[in-house]
């Protein structure tokens, strides 16, 4: 997987040229395009977005987004905003399973998202494409915490990258995901890890990566 | 009917759905104890070395070998072919397959993500016209054993296959839309 610019369509020329398996259309690069994200319906490569509310992931599925990686806040260590955004879209995919038909039509104008596609997941009880969740995984129980609260995986950078020993933390994370639901497994792969990634604060960022896409 | 489904990784879910709305009754397995019971199993595509792994860490790889070396009938798809065969082709040094189908699989055989594709397949036996073929990454079959009987080809190349209980798939049926293979392999191999 390899990540492009948001709306930088040239720049996922190059990817797709190259043979990558997934572009992330991905916030954690500084955008290309200030309103415009890549229209991916234009690739054969399948691409991944991120999104921080249902209206943003359903206007990427529209744009062509195969995969919706549930933002977070990357690089923080920190599960907060990865919790906030699940909770936002699958708490909101909930109240669209109790809308009225008439309903929807406002729910297409407050998500800014088109008509169809909430009507399909109104329909659906869920998006029509899985996701993913990323953005300040750290730890083996954050991967369950997010699993529970209805993510279909994880992506984990820096979670693993910047804790004391990254490869035996990768393992542990990846099979705290496969037994998300095995407290006793969650205890048995979390002895013996090190240090995390030491966590910041949302508020004390310079930038939030999670604003960015449109 | 109590159809297991491995679910360390990969698509498991949406073979889940495609058993549920056959009426199977359906155990995620993901432990030992898990495959207590089970009249089949599903193993999924998804990532070979990643399957093999947690099936070492999981305890399930002794278990697991010992229930398809007693007949227990088993749909493996994509990786879970992979999983299955006895020589593996463009793996990892250290892939080290349960080796119960007598075949060689190259893993990535047709190329990359980008190369994936779709196609109707003819495959003997199945009523009701071509089944539709979704290769992800999908391995290739190159080699099969005297016991192995192809059921489906595309280019030349099984892309459907059994061996007494054990039917394999190169390609994604739970994806296909199409139900008519599970309930083949629930009906007629289990």
């Amino acid at each position: 997987m390899a990540k492009c610019r948001i709306g930088h369509f040239a720049e996922a020329q190059v990817l797709q040229a190259l043979g990558v398996d997934y572009v992330d259309e991905s916030e954690v690069l500084t955008p290309a395009d200030e309103a415009h994200h890549v229209d991916k319906w234009a690739f054969t490569v399948p691409f991944v977005c991120g999104a921080t509310n249902l209206g943003e992931a359903l206007r990427r599925i529209s744009e062509g987004a195969c995969l919706i990686r549930s933002k977070g806040e990357a690089g923080t260590g920190n599960i907060v905003e990865a919790v906030r955004h699940l909770r936002s879209i699958l708490g909101d995919i909930r109240k669209l399973t109790q809308a009225t038909p008439e309903e929807l039509f406002g729910w297409a104008k407050t998500l800014q998202a088109p008509l169809e596609l909430v009507q399909e997941v109104a329909g659906r009880g869920e998006l029509p494409v899985p996701m993913f969740c990323a953005g300040g995984i750290a730890t083996p129980a954050d991967a369950s915490l997010v699993m529970q609260l209805g993510a279909q995986s994880v992506f984990v950078g820096s979670g693993i990258f910047k804790s004391s020993d990254p490869p035996g933390r990768a393992k542990a994370i990846v099979e705290a995901t496969t037994h998300f639901r095995d407290a006793d497994i969650l205890v048995k792969v979390s002895r013996g890890l090190g240090e995390a990634m030491p966590g910041d604060e949302i508020e004390t960022l310079d930038v939030k990566l999670a604003e960015r896409g449109w | 009917m109590k159809a297991g489904i491995l679910a360390l990784q990969g698509a498991f879910r949406e073979h889940r759905e495609v058993l549920d709305a056959l009426g199977a009754e359906v155990v995620e397995v993901r432990l030992p104890q898990h495959l207590a019971g089970i009249d089949a199993i599903v193993l999924p595509g998804g990532e070979s070395t990643t399957i093999e792994r947690l099936l070492g860490t999981s305890g399930l790889r002794g278990p697991l070998s010992g229930v398809l070396a007693e007949g227990l009938p088993a749909l493996a798809t994509c990786a879970g072919l992979i999983l299955l065969a006895t020589e593996v082709r463009d793996g990892r040094p250290d892939q080290d397959p349960l080796a119960v189908i007598d075949c060689a699989v190259r893993r990535n055989g047709y190329g990359r993500q980008r190369e994936s594709f779709e196609v109707p397949l003819d495959v003997r036996g199945l009523h009701g016209g071509p089944f539709p073929g979704v290769f992800i990454r999908a391995p290739v079959i190159e080699r099969t054993g005297p016991a192995v009987e192809v059921l489906a080809e595309h280019a030349g190349d099984p892309v459907l296959a059994r061996q007494g209980a054990l039917v394999v798939a190169t390609f994604h049926p739970e994806l296909a839309g199409d139900m008519r293979l599970h309930q083949w392999f629930l009906n007629e191999v289990s």
